[in-house]
């Protein structure tokens, strides 16, 4: 029941958030330019033209009535017409977001699955060699640019080791087309074809790499503050006083109030790596949202630019109302004390 | 957080106190992590301040083609060897320090303050003032920065002005949130409900008595945030949306060198290490600042 009240005003919340982050976007999309129609047509197209445009697009509408008609398009799932090709913006989107969304996936697995056990292992030999180690580890992916990384990698394997793929997302004599979930890896799995599975994680691996390593880092550093912090309670002192074996105080008394935080964080994180994940699909062709969304921002179409930064918001929001939820379940404190 | 380093009880007469100042730099000094950063960050700062008189090639940093110097090597002449019109490189990243540093300048220059000034009102306030600031604060956050930047590209044009607008409306919300944290906890404190007891205006107690309190937090924050800055910077210049050839730019060197991949290795290689070095600086001075003021919550 408790538990229910804290989904309740957490999901209200989240919804909030997505009105005030739509507010923002129509600011950003139809104040600050002046005239969207303008601009997307260019400085040699004719008034009529301008004003036809303008009509199709009901730009010429009042304000508040146009921003009525965005949210509603938007509560339908319509991010409106490109002002270019005048196709769906949200047929493009949807196309290139399960792309995204497999990468930033695989990326957050990875950073979880390593971060996390070499905070642990820092927490446990604090000031020793591994501390150490994990702490360089942790402050160089933080401070490498992604895009330099995703580079290195790619002429790393590319060039010299000759074992992975460098771009795309599947072979181009595979053939074949993730048409269920969208999810190359899992689709390949449904249709029973355990070949397409395997190309499709070769050429996951090095993109999510890439993309992981600053996130990685933050992991262990958090992970590893978070080991110590709580690793000084009375009650760990106790559980060792009562001569609780050593890895079983590790494991199960510190490190699951441990996890909190890093899963927090990881929410919050998460906009910067999907910041980051424009560079890297760019750097590996990965045929994601990147590569319409800087195709558009060249292009100067907004509406389609501004669907690829609602849907990043939209992305964002979600990911931290799933972790928030996680973090209920890890640690009860947190339902009781509310969203906060 | 306070120092209590009062009279000992030992009955010791205790030696005569070192100056704040001093202690300061005596526990800053025994740090290496916070020494090696700050002589990197002073290097980096030096260098970008004195560009035109130590780069061997100052010449270079305009749209000067030398073709008979394409694609060298780095050798003792050309340090980090020069690139595919022949412009010395190490010239180019000293001058490309300039634009990254001065990207961290606008953007904590006015993110820090709005900031500060936004997480204290809400913490100090609380009631509606809280609920407005920190809600707003919370929806800014749901914008990914490299996104937003993306998107004011797009709307007005590409360039440094329009990059550093995008980013800088975005950092704020970091800072908010710390010292609004940072506020709430100092709200209860006594010397607080002293200084109301005295009469003391809100004003006074928000500059006064709550920011000095806040200073600490806010330094280790902002070094951190300075390397971020310049990471984000250069992810802009590398997509062709930060500042425009022919200034010289790290992000933009390491994306036009790549074409030259894995050969010529310097041109792209050596520019991506520069903007590493620089965040590293930054990183290891805001980490050596954090344990010098014992100030946990900042990441």
């Amino acid at each position: 029941m408790e538990f229910l009240l804290f989904l309740i005003r957490r999901v209200l919340w989240s919804i909030l958030v997505l009105v005030g982050l739509s507010i923002v976007i129509f600011l950003i999309a139809r104040v600050v330019p002046g005239d969207p129609a303008r601009m997307a047509l260019g400085p040699t197209a004719t008034q009529q033209q301008v004003a036809d445009l303008q009509h199709k697009l009901g730009l010429d509408r009042p304000l508040v009535e146009q921003y009525a008609y965005f949210v509603a398009s938007l509560a339908h799932g319509d991010l409106g017409l490109s002002l270019l090709s005048e196709r769906p913006v949200a047929d493009d989107i949807r196309d290139s977001f399960a792309a995204t969304f497999e990468l930033v996936l695989t990326t957050i697995i990875i950073a979880l699955a390593f971060g996390v056990p070499l905070g642990v292992v820092a927490a446990r030999w604090k000031d020793k060699w591994p501390d150490n180690l994990v702490r360089l580890i942790a402050i160089l992916s933080a401070v490498t640019p992604t895009f330099f990384l995703a580079l290195l990698l790619q002429i790393l394997a590319g060039y010299v080791l000759h074992i992975l793929p460098t771009t795309g997302r599947l072979s181009p004599d595979s053939n074949f087309v993730p048409n269920i979930t969208g999810l190359a890896v899992i689709d390949s799995l449904l249709h029973g074809r355990p070949n397409v599975t395997l190309d499709a994680l070769a050429h996951l691996l090095l993109p999510a790499i890439a993309l992981a390593a600053a996130t990685m880092g933050q992991m262990a550093r958090i992970t590893r503050a978070s080991m110590l912090d709580v690793a000084s309670q009375d009650y760990i002192e106790a559980s060792r006083a009562f001569g609780i074996p050593d890895w079983l105080r590790v494991i199960k008394y510190t490190l699951r109030p441990s996890f909190v935080p890093p899963l927090t964080i990881m929410g919050l994180e998460f906009a910067s790596l999907i910041g980051n994940a424009f560079v890297v699909e760019l750097i590996f062709s990965w045929p994601g949202m990147a590569a319409y969304g800087i195709r558009t921002i060249l292009q100067k179409d907004l509406n389609a630019v501004m669907g690829v930064v609602m849907v990043s918001g939209v992305f964002f929001v979600v990911v931290n109302l799933v972790i928030d939820v996680l973090v209920g379940f890890v640690d009860p404190r947190i339902r009781i004390r509310g969203a906060r | 957080m306070a120092d209590f380093a009062g009279p000992t009880d030992t009955g010791v007469v205790p030696p005569k106190r070192l100056s704040n100042a001093y202690q300061n730099w005596y526990r800053f000094s025994r740090n290496p992590t916070a020494v090696i950063g700050a002589v990197i960050v002073i290097m980096c700062v030096l260098a970008a301040i004195l560009a035109p008189y130590i780069t061997p090639y100052p010449s270079n940093v305009g749209a000067v083609v030398n073709f008979r110097a394409r694609h060298l090597p780095p050798s003792a002449a050309h340090w980090f060897g020069t690139d595919d019109v022949g412009r010395d490189i190490l010239t180019r990243v000293i001058f490309g320090y300039r634009v990254s540093l001065l990207l961290v300048v606008v953007v904590l220059g006015t993110a820090v303050p709005i900031g500060a000034i936004l997480g204290m009102t809400a913490g100090y306030f609380g009631g509606w003032v809280e609920i407005v600031i920190m809600r707003i604060t919370d929806i800014t956050l749901a914008i990914p920065p490299l996104v937003m930047a993306l998107a004011v590209a797009a709307v007005l044009s590409p360039g440094l002005v329009n990059a550093m607008l995008a980013v800088a409306i975005l950092w704020w919300t970091w800072h908010a949130r710390l010292v609004y944290s940072v506020t709430r906890q100092l709200r209860t404190q006594e010397f607080i409900e002293a200084a109301e007891t005295l009469g003391a205006s809100k004003l006074h107690i928000i500059f006064r008595e709550i920011l000095p309190n806040c200073v600490s937090a806010i330094a280790v924050k902002t070094s951190l945030d300075a390397g971020f800055v310049i990471l984000i910077g250069a992810s802009l210049s590398f997509l062709g949306l930060g500042i425009q050839p022919p200034t010289p730019d790290l992000g933009t060197m390491v994306a036009s060198g790549a074409s030259f991949l894995p050969d010529d290795w310097w041109e792209s290689v050596l520019p991506g290490c520069a903007i590493l070095f620089v965040a590293l600086g930054f990183n290891l001075l805001g980490d050596g600042l954090r344990d010098l003021f014992d100030v946990q919550d900042v990441r």
